[in-house]
């Protein structure tokens, strides 16, 4: 691949770009320009969580009550399925965009093959398609945070802490999503994105507390990526921290590094670098 | 063969490479007053219709499995979800506003009906603006003798066929469950048909008029998510804000799930389910009126 110029900046002298994957956010500035003229595509998606919350946290909550929360003491349902949702936004944010465009972006717009003739690389590729996939789940995450913090559900402020949790999350399901479909072969395949994606939106303790199920299913549900992500934010919001949650936050990391590798690799073997 | 007959030997008829010689009525006007209007009648509308939804069935046959996934299981998790779920939190608080019956049989039908509304605009808006953009198939039947009336017909008739396909698994789910409650759930299949195809017809006399396709994706995230979350089906009615209320008796998946819903409860009296039926087809009719002007206006050559 020849000799990678490295650009030092003049803030500090040091070669940013030299780390690897960083030259990736020429991309990001790129998909940045791309959608500024579309917007509101890009931000209209935040809206469905809420209506999800509106719906389900409001109009059923009056139906159940008060449901156990995080740290015992029983919380109202919708301050309960509010975090959960934050979770399910982030992850809504990070799909998209990790998943159909990039198989649109690598097959049709041929876009990563003229990327290859500037300074950045595969790995380059991969970063910043996470990267901007973190960017437009942080898009859905912030409204819905503020949305939130308006309707009185945020009970402690460890609640700040709720952003980078849901920035985490976006990350392992940006990483996983891109890894994942530098695997698909044609659009018949996306019907399996949505076929994980729905159960897990559905079933990963979003909507009830994991008591709900038979104790296999539970344990098996224990291990899935969404519900960490949705333990996490539910016991910051509520404030119940504690230091399994940093476990849990190192389980989504570890997704999140595998997949950003793994989709390196397979963008610079499907790009023929 | 190059030969030229001697004027006034046979008629002026060209050799055919076997088969009798064709028939061509007199041109003199004289002798033959309809002139060009003696050509064969088209065929009447209902076969042209059929052989439009043909095309579809031919496509189908190719990609039926990879719509199974969000066709027949997709409902089923989101009943397994809310449906049991959540409904063991509900019934754990009490069920009056329910009408008494567990939560899962409150919206088991609801389920469906949005089932029906969903297969009716997916199937009606991205495969209708495909035929224009994409594969270009109505661009194709437009060459041929189908009027584009015939067309949209047959458009319809497929979308139909998937509608009564995806509700006709979900009823057989609910019945296994024991999810339907009195014998008029046998009628649950030609309501929630009927409100599919409530939402198809209008859906798809839109979307052929379109040029771009982000006003669908609109349509699906602010009109059909908010339907399919406020309209008395995961919860009744009564709990929304009065202000919120009148709004939701007027659209049509409120009409299309309290019509399930009471068949499948057993609660249905026969002026409000000539009431919702009556919604849903006039806004079937509407629709249908709408499309065959649009679609005229947009494919007639």
């Amino acid at each position: 691949m020849g000799v990678e110029p490295t650009v030092r900046s003049t803030l500090s002298g040091f070669a940013f770009s030299s780390l690897p994957g960083a030259r990736g956010i020429r991309l990001i500035e790129r998909h940045a320009r791309f959608y500024r003229r579309m917007w509101l595509v890009v931000a209209s998606g935040a809206a469905e969580p809420l209506f999800y919350l509106f719906s389900v946290g409001v109009g059923i909550g009056a139906l159940i009550g008060t449901v156990p929360g995080p740290g015992g003491h029983p919380v109202p349902y919708r301050a309960f399925v509010a975090p959960g949702l934050l979770a399910v936004s982030a992850l809504n944010g990070a799909l998209n965009d990790s998943t159909f465009n990039v198989y649109g972006r690598l097959k049709f717009e041929k876009l990563y093959d003229s990327v290859l003739a500037t300074p950045l690389g595969a790995r380059d590729v991969a970063a910043s398609e996470i990267g901007w996939a973190v960017l437009r789940g942080l898009i859905y995450s912030v409204p819905f945070l503020i949305v939130m913090a308006s309707l009185g559900l945020i009970a402690s402020p460890w609640a700040l802490l709720a952003l980078p949790g849901a920035a985490l999350v976006s990350f392992a399901t940006a990483a996983a999503g891109v890894a994942l479909t530098t695997y698909m072969k044609s659009w018949q395949d996306f019907e399996y994105v949505m076929l994980v994606a729905v159960p897990l939106f559905l079933f990963s303790g979003t909507f009830y507390p994991l008591s709900v199920y038979p104790h296999v299913i539970g344990l098996v549900v224990e291990w899935t990526p969404l519900y960490q992500g949705v333990v996490i934010l539910r016991d910051l919001v509520l404030g119940a921290p504690s230091w399994g949650l940093l476990w849990r936050a190192a389980y989504l990391a570890a997704v999140g590094l595998v997949g950003l590798a793994v989709a390196g690799r397979r963008i610079a073997t499907l790009l023929l670098v | 063969m190059a030969t030229v007959s001697p004027p006034g030997d046979d008629p002026p008829v060209t050799p055919r490479y076997g088969g009798p010689a064709p028939h061509f009525p007199p041109a003199i006007p004289a002798q033959n007053p309809r002139g060009d209007r003696n050509r064969p009648a088209l065929p009447g509308w209902w076969d042209l219709s059929v052989r439009a939804f043909r095309c579809w069935l031919v496509m189908y046959r190719r990609t039926w499995r990879s719509s199974i996934w969000s066709s027949v299981f997709g409902p089923l998790f989101y009943l397994g979800a809310m449906g049991y779920g959540l409904g063991s939190l509900v019934d754990a608080h009490g069920t009056a506003s329910l009408g008494g019956v567990p939560y899962v049989v409150f919206v088991a039908p609801a389920v469906l009906a949005v089932q029906a509304m969903n297969s009716g605009l997916m199937n009606a808006m991205f495969p209708v603006f495909g035929g224009i953009h994409w594969n270009k198939i109505y661009i194709a039947a437009r060459a041929t003798m189908l009027r584009p009336a015939d067309i949209y017909r047959g458009h319809l008739l497929f979308i139909t066929m998937r509608i009564a396909m995806n509700s006709a698994c979900f009823v057989v789910v609910m019945a296994a469950f024991g999810l339907v409650k009195s014998w008029w759930g046998v009628l649950l299949l030609p309501a929630s048909v009927l409100l599919g195809f409530a939402f198809a017809a209008p859906s798809a006399a839109w979307a052929v008029t379109l040029r771009v396709q982000t006003p669908m994706n609109y349509v699906f995230r602010f009109g059909a998510v908010p339907l399919m979350l406020f309209s008395g089906t995961f919860f009744p009615v009564s709990q929304l804000p009065e202000w919120l209320r009148p709004i939701a008796y007027a659209t049509p998946l409120w009409h299309g799930a309290a019509l399930c819903r009471s068949l499948s409860l057993g609660t249905v009296t026969p002026g409000a389910a000539a009431l919702h039926v009556g919604y849903l087809a006039a806004m079937a009719a509407i629709g249908l009126w709408a499309g065959n002007r649009t679609y005229y206006r947009r494919l007639y050559v």
